[in-house]
């Protein structure tokens, strides 16, 4: 297909001269903003050919194949090219069975059998078999492991062979949802080799094989011609590039130098839509941007204190002005729409000053001063977002003091340190697996030290719960628990938005997390 | 000639003595910034436990002066170690993109230093005429704006407009010089546009201040003409000065082009040392920092040996 070479369209008028008068911050978005109303012509793009080009905000020179380590959507989205894991949550958020054929879960859901997927092989020809599934749990579980699932996996007492296509999995405490957690990106299963994992040569069961893989910069991959799957992974090979800054991502989007971007620029994606060989996604998932407030220390302590906070941001302004409308108000309960057991019912949290001078005075204070850490690190735009709280919350007599902290080291130095910063959650496909991530008390990412007794009682009731009405009313009276008496504000929940050339297309997008559930690869194909 | 060897002598050992030194700074300040390794990688993920497993994998248990002094042993002995973060080899990590750093300076200077160099003699010679002004204006406008500026500009018209060149620089071990070339064209013009101002105009400031001094105007009232004034009689004496600031030049084409390598998406050591600094990936850092110094003692040496092969008075200071 050949991108139209004259489209008569004109320049945005806004564009003629304000782009330069804005100066530093208006340049930068120049090639942008321009390009989606200007003519096009791209000589060297080769949209003839079967590669799927992506261009990817995230990666770095550090990433590794372990999955261990995987944190951004880059290695996330390279993992699931390669590798399969026991289950995969499908387009419409229900889990569906993937290198696990079956599984069966014990009355007191505490033993699990998991039955695997006979004549499977890896890219090297090698079948799978049970002691790959086993090696791949372990190396996210043991002293020796330094794995970032290590805390998701704590609940797994232990795992054993059966027979050479059946894994059995104690677990120490009662959960129903074990099998969707199966589903983490950390989980992919590789192959064993002398009983332990081997993630480094990218072997796996996946759609494609590994090419080539150059941290921080591009990994090329190759349909994997013996793919179990049928009907999936439509490319002939890939080629997924770290292009970190968005004017260059949607640059390379609107010359045709990719074909895929993610995280498309908020700002000027209104220019983007114009632009007919280009399509804008968006999808309303789990992902959301949090400011948790530590529940141990003063004044956050007194719930008072935190429902005059939970009134006095405006979470619409947010939502227009930080996401520009691609989002919705958060309701301080970390679960979204696209979760089954979303308690629409609840009623929002509204802005609402006159209340939150009323729980201060309950709180025997007539002003509350506070310090809010923000860095851009934790989403983009958190320091605006804390200097519109600011705004907001003057009116009900609460002074917020932004404070501006350094991106680098963010994670280790501010966030669970100080204690009311910024954070964001991509969020999880159950209520349960989200509720023990971080807000049950024994969590090691409870960020707002939040230790609730009725809380913890029903999550683990919940997590028992065979019937699945009754967990959903479990899980909703969680979610009212949570925004009422949480320790935590949620303003918004991010959509999902990233943009294609028109030629990929696809079926129903996963609401989990962009790109189809980070599955684009598997799930698309061009026209 | 045997002491233009000497000083050589003296000036690479000087030159080693340098890089120890840059080396512990390097080790001192990345020590000094907040957090380590393990805390940078695993971000949110981090819980006690995996803090200290990696902690213990990596040797990062050990005190700081044991850690800097194995370094440097193995370092000396050429083994520049593993990356924290994905277990390769430094020299691996280090070596393509290292190639891709010299890759584009060199280009970037192959367009620069001759532009420079014929403006600037250019300007001297018709100094204060139009000429002059207009070249001086563009120059130093060039280099007031910030290059990613300049960058967005070109690929707006170049890449988005008339469609000519590509917006990624990105050339793969079999990309032929030809494409190379291609693909690279709009950052080395970039960079050549912020780097030939200050060529420029020290070429012409070295020039017009020996066009006062008595051997001009000898040569001036011996009937010489202007080409041949400022080719064979001024610009040997000035040669001095604009080497310096060329290898000055070419030592920043070098070490600072971390933006120009984001915005087109070029895999430079730029990029590689920021990620590598934000990791606190020590070995990484090291290495990339080894390879600055080196290139800016290299350049300074090279600048220092031909100021005095071109005017040998340096030679005994008196």
């Amino acid at each position: 297909m050949k991108r139209s070479k004259d489209q008569n369209t004109v320049i945005p008028p806004n564009l003629r001269r304000r782009g330069f008068l804005k100066g530093v911050a208006g340049t930068a978005a120049l090639g942008t903003l321009a390009s989606a109303g200007w003519p096009v012509r791209a000589a060297w793009a080769s949209p003839d050919s079967d590669t799927v080009r992506v261009g990817l905000g995230h990666g770095s020179t550090g990433d590794s194949l372990d999955p261990g380590t995987y944190f951004d959507a880059y290695m996330m989205f390279v993992g699931w090219g390669l590798r399969n894991n026991l289950t995969e949550i499908g387009q419409s958020g229900d889990l569906l069975p993937e290198l696990a054929e079956s599984w069966d879960m014990s009355t007191d859901a505490m033993k699990w059998t998991f039955n695997l997927r006979k004549g499977v092989e890896f890219h090297d020809g090698k079948s799978l078999t049970a002691q790959d599934v086993v090696a791949s749990i372990n190396h996210h579980r043991g002293d020796d492991s330094s794995s970032a699932a290590r805390p998701l996996l704590s609940g797994v007492k232990d795992i054993s062979v059966l027979n050479s296509h059946t894994v059995q999995i104690r677990l120490r405490t009662p959960n129903v949802e074990f099998a969707h957690m199966l589903s983490d990106f950390h989980l992919g299963i590789m192959p064993a080799v002398d009983g332990k994992a081997d993630w480094r040569s990218g072997n796996g069961t996946g759609g494609y094989v590994l090419e080539s893989f150059e941290p921080g910069e591009r990994t090329m991959l190759r349909r994997n011609p013996n793919y179990w799957k049928k009907a999936a992974a439509h490319f002939e090979a890939a080629d997924i590039r770290v292009i970190a800054d968005h004017t260059a991502r949607t640059n390379a989007l609107m010359t045709g130098a990719v074909d895929i971007i993610d995280r498309a620029d908020l700002q000027t994606i209104h220019l983007l839509k114009q632009n007919p060989d280009i399509q804008v996604e968006q999808v309303s998932g789990t992902q959301h941007y949090s400011i948790p407030m530590h529940a141990n220390a003063s004044p956050f302590s007194d719930n008072n204190v935190r429902l005059a906070l939970k009134h006095g941001i405006d979470r619409q302004s947010i939502v227009d002005n930080i996401l520009r409308g691609h989002g919705r108000p958060g309701n301080d309960h970390p679960i979204g729409v696209s979760n089954r057991h979303h308690s629409a019912d609840l009623a929002q949290t509204s802005y609402d000053p006159d209340k939150a001078q009323y729980y201060l005075k309950k709180a025997d204070m007539s002003g509350l001063d506070v310090n809010l850490s923000a860095a851009d690190a934790a989403f983009r735009g958190a320091v605006d977002t804390a200097v519109l709280y600011q705004e907001h919350a003057k009116s009900a007599g609460i002074n917020i003091n932004v404070e501006k902290e350094p991106n680098d080291g963010y994670w280790s130095n501010v966030w669970m340190k100080k204690p009311f910063s910024m954070c964001y959650w991509g969020g999880q496909p159950t209520e349960g697996w989200m509720f023990s991530t971080s807000y049950s008390a024994n969590a090691p990412w409870n960020d707002m030290f939040w230790k609730h007794e009725r809380f913890n009682t029903l999550l683990n009731n919940a997590l028992a719960e065979r019937d699945v009405e009754q967990r959903g009313e479990l899980y909703g009276e969680l979610q009212r628990i949570v925004r009422d008496e949480g320790s935590v504000v949620i303003p918004v929940f991010a959509d999902h938005v990233f943009a294609t050339s028109a030629r990929v297309k696809h079926g129903e997008l996963a609401a989990n997390w962009e790109l189809d559930g980070l599955k684009g690869l598997e799930r698309w194909w061009f026209a | 000639m045997i002491q233009i060897v000497r000083l050589v002598a003296q000036r690479i050992a000087l030159g080693l003595f340098t890089l120890l030194i840059v080396t512990l700074l390097i080790f001192l300040a990345v020590e000094l910034l907040p957090g380590d390794f393990v805390d940078a990688i695993l971000r949110q993920g981090r819980t006690q436990e995996s803090v200290e497993v990696l902690r213990r994998q990596i040797g990062l248990d050990q005190p700081a002066y044991v850690r800097y002094f194995s370094w440097l042993t193995n370092a000396a002995q050429g083994d520049l170690g593993y990356s924290f973060s994905n277990e390769r080899p430094v020299s691996d990590l280090i070596g393509n993109r290292l190639y891709n750093t010299f890759f584009l300076a060199g280009y970037a200077a192959a367009m620069a230093v001759p532009v420079a160099l014929t403006f600037g003699i250019l300007a001297a010679l018709y100094r204060n005429s139009v000429f002059d002004r207009v070249v001086n204006i563009t120059a130093l406008s060039a280099i007031s704006s910030p290059e990613f500026l300049a960058a967005y500009i070109l690929i707006f018209v170049f890449s988005i407009q008339l469609g000519w060149l590509p917006s990624l620089a990105h050339i793969a071990i079999d990309t032929s010089l030809w494409e190379s070339l291609k693909l690279l064209f709009l950052p080395a013009v970039t960079l050549t546009l912020v780097t030939v101002a200050h060529m420029m105009r020290m070429t012409r400031a070295a020039i017009i201040n020996l066009m006062t001094s008595p051997y001009i105007e000898m040569a001036l009232l011996k009937g010489v003409g202007p080409k041949r004034l400022i080719l064979r009689h001024a610009l040997p004496n000035a040669l001095s000065p604009i080497v310096n600031v060329v290898a000055m030049n070419l030592a920043y084409l070098v070490v600072g082009v971390v933006v120009v390598e984001v915005v087109f998406v070029y895999p430079g050591l730029g990029q590689l040392l920021v990620d590598s600094v934000s990791k606190r990936d020590m070995p990484v850092v090291q290495a990339g920092c080894l390879v600055f110094a080196v290139t800016y003692i290299g350049l300074n040496l090279v600048a220092d040996i031909l100021s005095i092969i071109t005017n040998p008075r340096l030679l005994n200071p008196s």
